[in-house]
Formats: structure tokens, sequence, C-alpha cells
């Protein structure tokens, strides 16, 4: 069982990596951020009940994690928001401030 | 009782100290800067002569001191003076013809603007060449040894306007270089196998002088002669490396009366005398020796035969006579070689001056122009004469004394260079007598008619006290009195006294002026008849035996080939790297550039293309 889960969890992190790469909308990007996020936690909770040493911790690092991605989107919605009001745009293409 | 031994180490702080003053002073004051130089060598003069005096004493022990120069775990460098009889000899020498030069050059430089730099460098030069004669180890000599080249360099380019004097300072430095190499080479192979790598005089003479008592092995003997007998090639002008000399005489005359007749070039022959017991203690490096100064000796007296620049005829006289030094410390003579500098140094530094004090009057060098000078200048004429009869070796002139004693020794040990040394001698005489009539006597060929005057009093005296000194020098030693012989080595060696050497040398002396007199005083033998008998033979001499030509085609040719394909690799090798180097860090700085372009996407691609790279390296090396 455990080799199907890490699969999906890899075509799932490499989608995320790939969204977040390229799209240029950054509501995308946000999201494909999360994507990735669950493909871990797909991981912990796969490895906590099918590893060889199979534990509960495991299970809440994943709630964790999802608590804390809550907190991040949470955050980066309104980062992008800010972002617009002043931009105008969710272009990720026209954001270059790192560059100053 | 010997305080002034003791202080000999002020001796060569005097001219010293008049070159800092000078050179502190600046061009501005013309008058003082001449008083000061003069001073300043009169100063060493007075004290080498204090210290010569002292010497005189029978009892007289060799005194050195000094002091710790550098301290290598228990090896210690020591820089030090030691005073013998021959070192306060060299200091009356040098000190003598430093202060007549300097006396001369009042007159003689009068009318040059840099004077006061002039008189600098003859300072310089005049405390080197003390510090030379006064050191008491090989690295304090070498030291010095340099100095002086430095000092001839200056001298010799001191009219650095003329493109020829650039050319003779920097063939004059690079020439003698070739021989200082092979000096420093002999200098450490001595250091690497004396005992307790001692290089200071006194240790080297106690290992050598005992005769091969297995300290140091017959090859190593013998290759150390030979390379500290390089650098005695160098300076003293012998001959594959004499060409040099003849070019230095574009430096000022009194420059080369002190330092390319009497005192620099006498550098090499003071060496051998230093280091006697290594040449010594090898037969080969004795015989290498002798033949090379006697192979100089003929081989410079008969190119001097058909030059017709006054200065190039002295310069090659002055290298026949060391090649005369050299042959003596070959054969043996140490007593006969420094015997013969000694008298050399003012004879022919008295030749030099006469010849600069016509120069000073005719405003040229070429003897073929001059003529009919004796009757206008007569102290120089007169001075000239004695010094003339004086190298020509005829009694009673100091140049008889010496000569004879090398050619006496040359007869018991080496029946074959007492015939070269006669035919030297012989063409010593010719060429003086030529020299002589063509310029003293007949009828004046000057291309424009002018006044020719007597040189000054500041210039003449000098010459007169040269010429006494020629006469007078060379009673120290005859073959009835050997107390320059005695005196130098403490009473050992015997005196060579010689009847057939005497008659010898006195016949092809008197011979050579006679011929002389013929060809170019009487005029009886017509001056072209060699030239129109043997014009091949005229050609080599005049061409100095093409040895320039042979030089420029063989080795500076070859060198400038080198250099030039050198240059090439330096231009598109090396400097291609470098320009690769270069050209790599603007391509990568625009790439850098390119990426650092504030995307957070772009950035996060590279942190993950990064990532894989490392993960590729990490498994990769599992399977490596």
């Amino acid at each position: 069982m455990l080799p199907s889960y890490l699969t999906m969890a890899a075509i799932l992190f490499c989608i995320g990596l790939y969204g977040a790469l390229v799209k240029r909308n950054a509501v995308i990007v946000l999201l494909s951020i999360e994507l990735m996020l669950n493909a871990v936690n797909l991981n912990l909770v796969a490895f906590s009940k099918y590893g060889v040493v199979p534990s509960l911790t495991g299970q809440v690092f994943a709630l964790f994690t999802i608590t804390v991605a809550a907190a991040e989107a949470a955050v980066g919605v309104a980062v992008l928001i800010a972002l617009f009001r002043a931009r105008g745009t969710v272009n990720v293409d026209e954001f270059d401030e790192m560059r100053r | 009782m010997d305080q002034f031994t003791q202080t000999a180490w002020l001796i060569p702080l005097f001219p010293f100290a008049a070159f800092l003053l000078l050179t502190a002073l600046g061009r501005g004051y013309r008058r003082a800067g001449v008083l000061i130089g003069s001073i300043g060598s009169l100063a060493a003069l007075v004290m080498s002569l204090l210290v010569f005096f002292e010497r005189l004493d029978p009892d007289a022990v060799d005194y050195s001191d000094g002091f710790k120069w550098i301290d290598l775990g228990d090896y210690a460098l020591k820089i030090g003076f030691e005073v013998t009889n021959l070192n306060a000899l060299m200091l009356v020498i040098v000190t003598a013809v430093s202060f007549l030069v300097n006396v001369y050059s009042a007159g003689y430089m009068k009318k040059d603007e840099r004077i006061t730099v002039f008189y600098g460098y003859v300072a310089l030069f005049t405390f080197a060449m003390l510090g030379l004669v006064l050191s008491d180890n090989m690295l304090v000599f070498y030291i010095f040894w340099e100095l002086v080249g430095v000092c001839s360099f200056l001298l010799v380019g001191f009219w650095y306007a003329r493109p020829a004097a650039r050319a003779a300072a920097k063939k004059a430095f690079i020439v003698t270089r070739i021989g200082d190499a092979g000096l420093l080479l002999g200098i450490i192979v001595l250091f690497w196998y004396m005992p307790g790598h001692a290089l200071d005089f006194s240790s080297i003479h106690n290992v050598f002088s005992e005769g091969q008592s297995g300290a140091i092995t017959m090859s190593i003997t013998t290759s150390i002669a030979l390379l500290l007998f390089m650098g005695v090639i160098g300076k003293s002008g012998q001959f594959p490396l004499h060409v040099w000399l003849p070019d230095a005489m574009e430096g000022p005359t009194p420059i080369s009366a002190l330092i390319h007749a009497a005192t620099m070039v006498a550098a090499g022959v003071f060496l051998l005398a230093r280091t006697f017991d290594i040449f010594e203690a090898s037969a080969a490096a004795m015989h290498t020796v002798a033949y090379f100064g006697g192979f100089t000796a003929i081989f410079a007296a008969t190119v001097a035969l058909a030059q017709n620049d006054i200065k190039r005829i002295l310069a090659y006289s002055t290298i026949s006579q060391l090649g005369y030094m050299v042959m003596a410390m070959g054969l043996g003579s140490m007593t006969g070689g420094i015997f013969h500098l000694f008298t050399h140094a003012f004879f022919k530094a008295l030749l030099f001056l006469a010849a600069g004090s016509i120069i000073h009057a005719v405003h040229t060098q070429n003897i073929q122009e001059m003529g009919g000078l004796g009757s206008k200048m007569r102290i120089t004429a007169w001075t000239f004469g004695i010094g003339a009869l004086s190298l020509s070796g005829i009694p009673p002139f100091s140049g008889f004394w010496s000569k004879d004693m090398i050619l006496a020794s040359a007869l018991d040990e080496n029946p074959f260079l007492f015939v070269v040394g006669l035919a030297a001698a012989f063409c010593t005489a010719l060429y003086m007598s030529r020299l002589f009539f063509i310029v003293f006597m007949g009828k004046s060929r000057l291309q424009q008619p002018m006044e020719i005057r007597e040189s000054s009093k500041v210039m003449t005296i000098p010459l007169v006290v040269l010429a006494v000194l020629s006469v007078g020098v060379g009673f120290v030693e005859t073959p009835w009195n050997g107390w320059l012989g005695s005196w130098l080595s403490d009473g050992s060696e015997e005196v060579h006294a010689n009847a057939a050497a005497i008659v010898a040398s006195i016949a092809v002396g008197v011979l050579g002026i006679y011929v002389g007199w013929i060809m170019y005083g009487k005029g009886s033998i017509e001056r072209g008849a060699a030239t129109a008998r043997v014009p091949w033979l005229v050609n080599l001499l005049e061409r100095q035996y093409y040895v320039n030509e042979f030089y420029n085609v063989v080795i500076v040719k070859s060198v400038r080939g080198l250099a030039e394909g050198l240059r090439v690799f330096d231009e598109y090798i090396i400097g291609g790297a470098v320009r690769l180097v270069g050209l790599t860090s603007v391509a990568g700085g625009r790439v850098l550039t390119r990426i650092n372009n504030g995307q957070t996407q772009v950035y996060g691609l590279t942190a993950v293309i990064g990532l894989l790279v490392i993960i590729a390296a990490i498994v990769g090396r599992r399977f490596w």
C-alpha cells in the first residue's frame, strides 16, 4: 500500500511545484503551495500507518501542518490583497521588488 | 702601536660621507662639490698612508675586526674588515689615484653641467672600491664587487644623452654580469664545502694552504677556482669577456683612468691575490689562469696596434697589461702580479689623464687628426712620454721592473708563455711609440685649425705627480731588492733574478720603440706599407678580430630570437589565458544579471535546479 500513497504524494507535489513556478496568477500560485503542503501531509500520514515503525506522531504532525498551512494561506491572501490594492494586478511576473 | 690599522674601517667612510653630502647638496654647489669630493678622497689618502706606514713595520700582524650581521642557528655571517700588507698597498693605490683624479676632474669636467653628480659618483666608487679592498670575507667582498660595477655603469653612461654612452654602459654592466654569475656560484660552492661554512679570507687561507689535507677534494677546489676566475675574466677584461672595456671609454676620461685602468679592473687581479691559496691548490686552475692571461696579453696588444682612437688604444693596452698580471698569478708569482698592478695603476692612470688633457685641447680622439702637439703641450707630452716608456718596459721606469719580474718567472715556469709575454711586450712598445710619434711629432693634421694650449695647472699637476710616481715606484722590487715580495708574503718569496729575462725584455722594448720610430717618427717605412702588403691582417686588427661581430651574431641575435619567441608566447598563450579569464568572468556576470531579475518564480526555479544538482551528485556518487 505504501508505494501507491507515496507515488500519489509525489505526483501531487510535482503538480504543486509546477504550478508554483509557472503560473502567473498569484492566487493559483498560493493554491499550488497548498497542494505541495498536502502532498507532504499525505506522506506523513502514510508513513505513520504503513511505515517501518508506525506511530501516531505522524498524524499529529499532519494536523499541525494543516493548521500552519491555514495560517499561511490567511497571511498569503492578505499580502496578495495588499499588493493588488497597491499595484492593481495579481500577475506574479510584475512583482520584481526583490531586484531593487 | 697600530692605532691607525684598528681604525682602517674609517677609510671608506670618508668618500661615502662625501657622496652623501654631494647627493644632498644637489647640482647648485659646483665649487663646493669639487671641494667636498676632493677632501673626501684626500682624507682617505692620508688615512691610507698612515695605515700603510704602520704596516711597514716588519712586526705588524694582520688585523681584522667586525660584527655579526646575520645569525643563522649555529652559523653567523659577519661583516668585517681586514688589514694585511696586500690590502694596505691596495688602499694606497686606490686612494692616491682617486685623489689625483678628483683634482684633475676639477679642470677636465669644469664646464660640465652635472659636475656635482660626477663627483658624487666618483666618491661612491671610491667608497665601494675601498670597501672591496678592506672586506674580510667573500660575501662582503662580493657586495662591494657589485657596487663598483654599478658605479662603473653610472660613470660610463655619465653622458647618457649620447646613444653610444648608453649602449656602452649597458654593455659594461651586462658583460661583467656574466663573469659575476660565475663568481657568485664560486662563492656558493665555497660556502658549501668550507669547514664551518666560513667565508672569511683567513679561513680560506688556512684551509687551502695546507695543501689538500683532505678538507676539500681536488675537483671541487678546481671548480671553485675556475668559477672565481670567471669573475676575474669579467671584471678584469680577460679574453672572452674583454669586449666591454674598450666600449667603456665612452665615459669621461678621468673615469677611464680611475675605474677602467687603475682600480676597478684590477679588482679581478686583487681577487686572484686574495684567494691565491685556492688557485695554488689546483694545478689545472693555475694553468688555465696563466694561459688565459697570456693569450689576453698578446691578443689585446696586437689589436692596439691598429686602432686610431687614443682612448681605445689605451683601453686595449690596459686589457693586455691585465693579461700580464693574470698570467703572473697563473705562473705562481703573486708578487709579480701585484707589483705590475701597482706600477700599472700609476703609469696607466697617467697615460689616460694625459690623453684626457690632449682630448680637452683638441676635441677629438682620433690620433690621425692630431700631430705636432709636442711643442704646444710640453708638460702633457713629457708626462705622456714617461708613461709610455714605463708601459713599454724601458729601465729605469717602473713598468720595466714589474714586467721584468713577470717575464723572469715565466722563463722559470713556462718558456712558451715567456715567448708570448715577450711578443706582447714588443707589441706594447710598438703601439706606444706609434701613439706617441703620431700624436706629438710631425705636423698638425687637425680638421679645423685652432689654437692649442697646454691644459690648466689643476690638470697638469696630477700628471706631474703621477709621472714622478711612475718613475719611482718601480724601485720597491728590483732584481737585487726583493722588498715588495718579502713584505707581501712575510719573507717567503725568493727574488727572481734572471739576466736573460732582463736582456730580452729590454731588447724587445727598445726594438719595438725603434720600429715605431722608423715607421711613424722618421717615416722611413711608408705608413700604408702594412695595409698594402697584408690588408686582411690590418683589417682583422682594426676590427678587433671581429669579436664584437661574432658575439652579435652568435649571442645577441640568438638571445633576441629567443626573446622574440618568448614574447609571442607571452602575448598569445599567457596573455590569451588572462584575457580568457576576464571574458569568462564578464560573460558569467551577464548570465547572473539575467537570472537575478527579482522574480520569485525564477529564484524558486534556480533553487530547485540547485537541489536537483545536489541530489544528482549524491546519488551519482554511489554508482561511481
